[in-house]
C-alpha cells in the first residue's frame, strides 16, 4: 500500500481535483469546449493518479509515468492539430498542477511538509509540461508533413487535352523529388488513359539547368519506354538559350515553344484537323 | 526446363511473359525468338511484357538486344505493356532501350507493327488504307 501521505491524500481527493481543474480551464480559456476537454482531463487525471506511487513520487522521470506520458502526447498532439497555441496547451497542464496544490495545501498543515510535497508536485508536472512542448512541436511537423504532401500531389496534375493526349504543366521548381512524383503521376496516367502523347510543358519552370534538363530527358525516356511519345512545350528564349549555352542535347526531344504549337503538332502526329466551322446563314 | 511460349501468328510472333524472368529464362528465350524468326521467316514480333513487375539490368539488356537481333534477321519488333514502375526503373539504370519500339498495349503495337513492316518492305502507298 501507499504509505506516502500525499499520493493518499491526491488518491482520495480525485473528484475534487477534477471539478477545480475544469473551474480553472473554464477561466483560463474562453473557447472551452466541455465535452472534450472534459473527457481528455478525466483520462488523463486518472491515469495521471494512477501512476502516482510511493516509488513514483519521488522521481520525476520514472518508468511508471508512462503512461500518462502517452496520454498527454495524444492530447498535445491532437490540440496542435485543433490549432490550439502552445501557451494554451502549456497552461492547460499547469492549472492541474495548480489544482493538485490547491488540494494539497488544504490537506496538509505543516508549512515544511507542504513545501516539500509541493515542490515534488511541481517536478513531475514541470516534467510533464516539456513533453507538451515536444507533442506540440510533433503535431504541427505532421500537419506541415501533410501539406507539402498536398502540395507536392497537386502541383503535378495531368491533364486530358484531347483524346490519346495527356498535357502536364509544371509550375516551380523541379528538383529531383518532384521529377519522381511527376514522372509518376504522368507515366500512371498515359497508361490509364491509353494516350500516346505526352505533352511537357515547362514554361512555369522558372530555371533550367543540366541538373533539371537531366530529369527531363529522364521523363521523356521512361514515356518513351511505355510507348508514348513525349512533346515538351514552354520553351521560353531564355531558356533555349541557357540550354544551348550548357550543352545540353535536345534534339532527339520533339521541343516546342507554345503548348498550342505543342497540341498541334500531337494533332498532326495523331493524323488530325481542325478546321473552322463553315457557317451557313439561313434565312429562318 | 521452363520456357516461355513463342506463338505463330501468320507473319509474327507473339511473346506473352506472364512470369517474372530470371536470367536463365531470359536467355533461352532471346534463343529461342531468334531460331523462330529464322524458321518461320516472320517479318514482326510483338512482346508483351505487361505482366512483368520487376526488371534490372540484366533482363533490360536482353530485351535491348532482342530487338537489335529481329531487325538484323530482318523482322521488326515491339515491346508493349510495359509497366511505369519499369519504365522508371529502366531509365534510372540508363537503359533506355534506344532501338526499341514501343507501345501502350499489344493492339497499339500490332498497328505498329504492321506499318513498320509496310514502311520497310517500301510499301507506303497501303500505309494509310491499312491503318484506317
Amino acid at each position: 500500500m501507499n504509505t506516502n501521505k500525499t499520493v493518499k491524500i491526491l488518491k482520495e481527493k480525485k473528484e475534487t481535483i477534477l471539478e477545480l481543474w475544469t473551474t480553472k480551464q473554464k477561466a483560463e480559456d474562453s473557447y472551452f469546449n466541455t465535452d472534450d476537454q472534459k473527457e481528455d482531463s478525466e483520462d488523463f487525471a486518472t491515469s495521471f493518479l494512477d501512476a502516482l506511487s510511493d516509488a513514483t513520487i519521488e522521481d520525476q522521470n520514472s518508468r511508471g509515468y508512462d503512461k500518462v506520458h502517452e496520454v498527454l502526447m495524444g492530447i498535445s498532439v491532437s490540440r496542435a492539430k485543433r490549432g490550439f497555441s502552445p501557451r494554451e496547451t502549456g497552461s492547460y497542464l499547469f492549472s492541474f498542477k495548480e489544482a493538485l496544490l490547491e488540494v494539497l495545501s488544504n490537506e496538509i498543515e505543516d508549512p515544511s511538509i507542504l513545501y516539500k510535497e509541493s515542490l515534488k508536485i511541481s517536478k513531475i508536472i514541470d516534467n510533464m509540461a516539456i513533453l507538451t512542448f515536444e507533442g506540440y512541436i510533433k503535431g504541427r511537423e505532421d500537419v506541415i508533413a501533410r501539406q507539402t504532401d498536398e502540395i507536392t500531389e497537386i502541383s503535378t496534375p495531368v491533364i486530358r487535352v484531347w483524346d490519346g493526349v495527356v498535357a502536364l504543366p509544371i509550375i516551380g521548381t523541379l528538383d529531383s523529388a518532384r521529377t519522381q512524383v511527376v514522372m509518376e503521376n504522368l507515366l500512371q496516367q498515359i497508361v490509364e488513359t491509353g494516350s500516346t502523347i505526352a505533352i511537357l510543358d515547362i514554361s512555369g519552370v522558372p530555371a533550367v539547368d543540366s541538373l533539371v534538363a537531366q530529369h527531363l530527358i529522364k521523363t521523356v525516356s521512361a514515356t518513351r519506354l511505355l510507348g508514348a511519345e513525349c512533346i515538351i512545350s514552354g520553351i521560353r528564349p531564355e531558356i533555349a538559350q541557357i540550354v544551348v549555352h550548357l550543352g545540353i542535347d535536345l534534339s532527339n526531344i520533339i521541343t516546342k515553344s507554345t503548348l498550342a504549337s505543342a497540341l498541334q503538332t500531337a494533332f498532326n502526329m495523331l493524323k488530325l484537323e481542325v478546321n473552322k466551322k463553315k457557317v451557313t446563314y439561313t434565312n429562318s | 526446363m521452363e520456357r516461355i511460349p513463342i506463338l505463330k501468328m501468320g507473319d509474327f510472333l507473339l511473346v506473352t511473359i506472364q512470369v517474372d524472368l530470371y536470367d536463365q529464362l531470359a536467355e533461352n528465350l532471346e534463343t529461342d525468338l531468334v531460331n523462330s524468326v529464322k524458321k518461320h521467316n516472320s517479318k514482326g514480333v510483338l512482346i508483351d511484357i505487361s505482366s512483368v513487375s520487376i526488371i534490372d539490368s540484366f533482363m533490360g539488356r536482353i530485351l535491348g538486344n532482342i530487338g537489335i537481333m529481329s531487325r538484323i534477321m530482318g523482322a521488326q519488333s515491339v515491346i508493349v505493356g510495359m509497366q511505369p514502375a519499369v519504365a522508371m526503373t529502366l531509365v534510372e539504370l540508363g537503359l533506355t532501350l534506344t532501338g526499341v519500339s514501343t507501345a501502350l498495349n499489344v493492339e497499339k503495337g500490332m498497328e505498329l507493327l504492321r506499318s513498320k513492316i509496310l514502311l520497310s518492305e517500301g510499301q507506303s502507298d497501303d500505309y494509310d488504307n491499312d491503318t484506317e
